[in-house]
């Protein structure tokens, strides 16, 4: 007897296995597989082809649909994640309702995790086709939902990541709300001196973006704020954005600098990694967007000298300032959350916070800065004199196989540490410089021509070995040993000072961050995309996407150019107005809700509510994301979750198990 | 019970949530980690949604280990609906423990989207386990 659909029409499935070359037929005997899932219930046809997703593949589907031989599809191929969405499209353009259709998951899942077992592989493969079959007996007819998606784009973090999707999309015609922890945007970039290879002047080069990004007027720029809270979904976001108090009205302030001139607290300066110093009142540095001063409550002791008219002119000094909080609904967001420094103090061996003349390459960097504390003049720490001797020691938090350590590379060590010898070969020709390294890594545009030069014309001496033993000397010089790998030869040398080019890590809030915006991250801490080669800036989450190093270490180049792709995704989706959401929300069934309103506490999405007249729960199924927590704790069953019912699950459970083969194998 | 057979070739019925371990054993597979060929996994959106009732009908028919798995706790995609299915696990494995059922048979694990490898490992650990527990009496014969 045959199943039928809800206008009595007689279920027929299709059933077509992918060879997907030899990714799945090399190792499963897909020509049993297809025999096999023709015995299967209601099957009326069951097909092979090398690539399912190919445009050949697709047009099979649609024939054998048109002709009418066919009204459900089983496609036994990659994983659901990878080509669901295609395989829907095609069964839509066919003219079936698109939630007719199921994706057995025989390459991800079967194939490749079994290269060398045929046999287990397609053991897994017919169960997997066997429950796919299953659901498709049970699946319904779904209707698509359309939510509007809000032409306007959240960003968190002002970096140049950050920076360039907002002028990117605010150049389209969107609203961003531009989000930044820190009183001024321009991130980790600002804080650099020169960049690799071209030498430019980082603060040349960025300062007039950052005031390009001030100037915009699609660009709400929200500095010394945080993302407080995200809800709602793709399209319709609702972020709460808390405004730190600035102790100071950012309207009234004119920058003028009167307040930290007379501040009498004198602080360590984060700007300048501690090397410099500020006052309680500050501003980051001089060139910071917006100009505009902040009080530091941590340091402030109120001695209200700066509230006094002779000092603030305008008046703008306001102690009692509590923090704003801002409701904003946005459409899209974008995480350009950036790094941290690997922090080398754990590194005992290297001496960093130990021996004064031990440096990462960040202090490295603020000290070459000629707007730095020492006006680009470097000189080591123990006696304020130039180093004669100066050492790199390469992958100092990076490709450290060690439990706990940092695995990947970091990228940028190389070419900076490279990039700092060089400036400091062009101030002191008369110094040596030694990087030691483990491999150099010069991937990008110009970058192995630049590590050439610097060795050829600048007579930096690159040595392949890390360093293994350190110890200072009573005038706190030190005493390295390395082996040069290449020469097969222990050395030892006197330097001046280390830098240790320290490596890049995720920031050590963003675990926070995943958890609001409800993204994943990759084994390295770092925010992961949702295909690593196809979608390298989305997320799991549609309408949240990523850009810079927060999804993984890299150069301004390719930070940029992932903010411009990010910006362009975000910009389709809000260029398209609508985005089609699926539709698994539950829905109540009336007769049989009890009134025990066990489901309205487990949702998280405030969904549900209830009904007092008719004594039932309702499930609004715009809040409704469909994660189906409400119908596993049902009691009397009266949630039915769309797509994922009990009838399609147990349906799956019921067939799951194949009885023991007595004489076949498949049982053993 | 201890004694390990070699022959026998466990059935092992995962329900995962799509958007961590399902992902992550998406993951194994395009890093090609191999594994016994004993694991098929039923998707369902989330951890919330797994029922004991699931897990209960799958080893009346037959299935010699269950394995349930979801987000880590604070990373599910829907806030925390893995949570009402972590609070759920410890009481159900002791309820199966006093219906005289092994409570290893199940296992009850939490694996992201990037830990393919920590599955691999996981089927590979669990696989050993149900060869020293032996095949699901249930289990029908042809």
């Amino acid at each position: 007897m045959s199943k039928t659909i809800n206008n009595d029409e007689e279920v027929k499935i299709g059933i077509y296995i992918c060879d997907c070359g030899i990714n799945i037929a090399g190792v499963i005997d897909t020509t049993t597989l297809t025999e096999y899932a023709k015995t299967l219930p209601n099957v009326s046809l069951a097909k092979e082809y090398t690539f399912m997703c190919s445009s050949i593949g697709q047009e099979m589907i649609k024939e054998d649909i048109n002709e009418g031989l066919i009204n459900r599809v089983v496609v036994a191929a990659c994983s659901p994640r990878m080509h669901e969405p295609t395989f829907r499209t095609v069964v839509r353009e066919a003219g079936l309702n698109e939630f007719l259709f199921e994706q057995a998951n025989i390459r991800e899942h079967a194939s490749w995790v079994n290269l060398d077992d045929s046999e287990g592989a397609l053991k897994i493969a017919k169960d997997h086709v066997r429950m796919a079959v299953a659901k498709l007996n049970e699946l319904k007819p779904l209707e698509v939902e359309l939510v509007k998606v809000e032409p306007t784009c959240l960003i968190i973090g002002a970096g140049i990541a950050g920076m360039y999707a907002s002028l990117d999309l605010a150049q389209e015609g969107y609203d961003v709300y531009l989000v930044e922890k820190e009183p001024t945007i321009g991130g980790h970039m600002a804080q650099l001196d020169k960049t690799f290879p071209t030498m430019d002047c980082s603060a040349c080069i960025l300062t007039p973006k950052m005031v390009d990004v001030e100037r915009e007027e699609k660009i709400h720029l929200m500095t010394y704020s945080e993302v407080d809270n995200v809800d709602g979904y793709v399209g319709n976001f609702d972020v709460t954005i808390k405004k730190k108090p600035h102790y100071i009205d950012q309207e009234a302030c004119t920058g003028c600098g009167a307040c930290a001139i007379e501040c009498p607290v004198i602080c360590g300066n984060e700007f300048e990694l501690g090397i410099g110093t500020r006052k309680a009142a500050y501003i980051p540095f001089p060139q910071a967007i917006p100009g505009k001063y902040t009080i530091d409550m941590t340091k402030c002791i109120k001695c209200g000298i700066c509230a006094s008219p002779d000092v603030c002119e305008p008046d703008a000094i306001r102690l009692d300032q509590k923090p704003e909080y801002i409701d904003v609904k946005v459409g899209t967001i974008i995480a350009a959350t950036g790094w941290d420094l690997y922090d080398p103090t754990e590194l005992k061996q290297y001496g960093y916070g130990k021996y004064p003349n031990v440096i990462t390459g960040f202090e490295m960097e603020r000290l070459l800065s000629s707007y730095g504390p020492l006006e680009g003049k470097p000189v080591r720490p123990s006696d304020l004199k130039p180093p004669h001797v100066l050492g790199f020691l390469q992958c100092v938090g990076s490709r450290d196989f060690r439990p706990g350590k940092n695995k990947y590379c970091s990228r940028v060590c190389c070419m900076y540490a490279t990039k700092q010898a060089r400036q400091y070969k062009e101030k002191h020709p008369e110094a040596s410089v030694y990087i030691f390294y483990t491999d150099i890594r010069a991937f990008g545009k110009g970058y192995e021509e630049f590590y050439e030069s610097a060795g050829e014309n600048f007579n930096i001496k690159f040595i392949r070995g890390r360093i293994g033993e350190l110890y200072e000397n009573k005038d706190h010089s030190l005493i390295v040993r390395a082996e040069d790998t290449f020469l097969q030869k222990q050395i030892e040398i006197k330097l001046d000072m280390l830098v240790l080019s320290c490596g890049l890590e995720p920031r050590h809030d963003s675990d926070q961050i995943a958890s609001l915006l409800t993204i994943q991250k990759s084994s390295d801490g770092f925010f992961m995309e949702a295909h690593p080669k196809l979608r390298p800036v989305d997320t799991l989450t549609s309408g949240i996407f990523i850009a810079g190093v927060a999804q993984g270490p890299k150069d301004i180049p390719d930070t940029v150019a992932q903010a411009k792709g990010a910006a362009s995704s975000a910009a389709t989706l809000m260029a398209m107005g609508e985005f089609a959401i699926e539709p698994y929300y539950s829905i109540v069934l009336e007769q049989k809700c009890s009134g025990c309103k066990s489901c309205q506490s487990l949702c998280p999405f405030n969904a549900i509510s209830f009904d007092v007249i008719k004594n039932i729960a309702v499930i609004n199924k715009a809040l409704c994301k469909g994660c189906g927590t409400c119908a596993a704790a049902c009691p009397s069953d009266a949630i039915v979750q769309n797509h994922f019912s009990d009838d399609q699950i147990f349906a799956m459970i019921n067939t799951a198990i194949p009885p023991l083969a007595k004489t076949e194998n498949g049982g053993k | 019970m201890a004694e390990v057979k070699e022959d026998f070739d466990p059935y092992i019925l995962g329900i995962c949530c799509n958007w961590c371990t399902y992902a992550g054993a998406d993951q194994a597979g395009t890093s090609r980690m191999q594994r016994p060929a004993n694991l098929r996994i039923l998707r369902v959106m989330c951890g919330g949604r797994m029922e004991p009732l699931m897990v209960i009908q799958a080893l009346k028919n037959g299935a010699d280990g269950v394995l349930v798995s979801h987000c880590h706790v604070g990373d599910c995609h829907y806030v925390e609906g893995n949570l009402k299915t972590f609070r759920k696990m410890p009481l159900f494995l002791k309820m199966l423990e006093q219906f005289g059922v092994n409570p290893k048979r199940v296992k009850y694990t939490q694996v992201s989207a990037s830990e393919g490898a920590e599955l691999t490992e996981i089927v590979k650990e669990f696989v050993k386990e149900l060869k020293e527990i032996g095949p699901n009496p249930l289990r029908m014969e042809e």
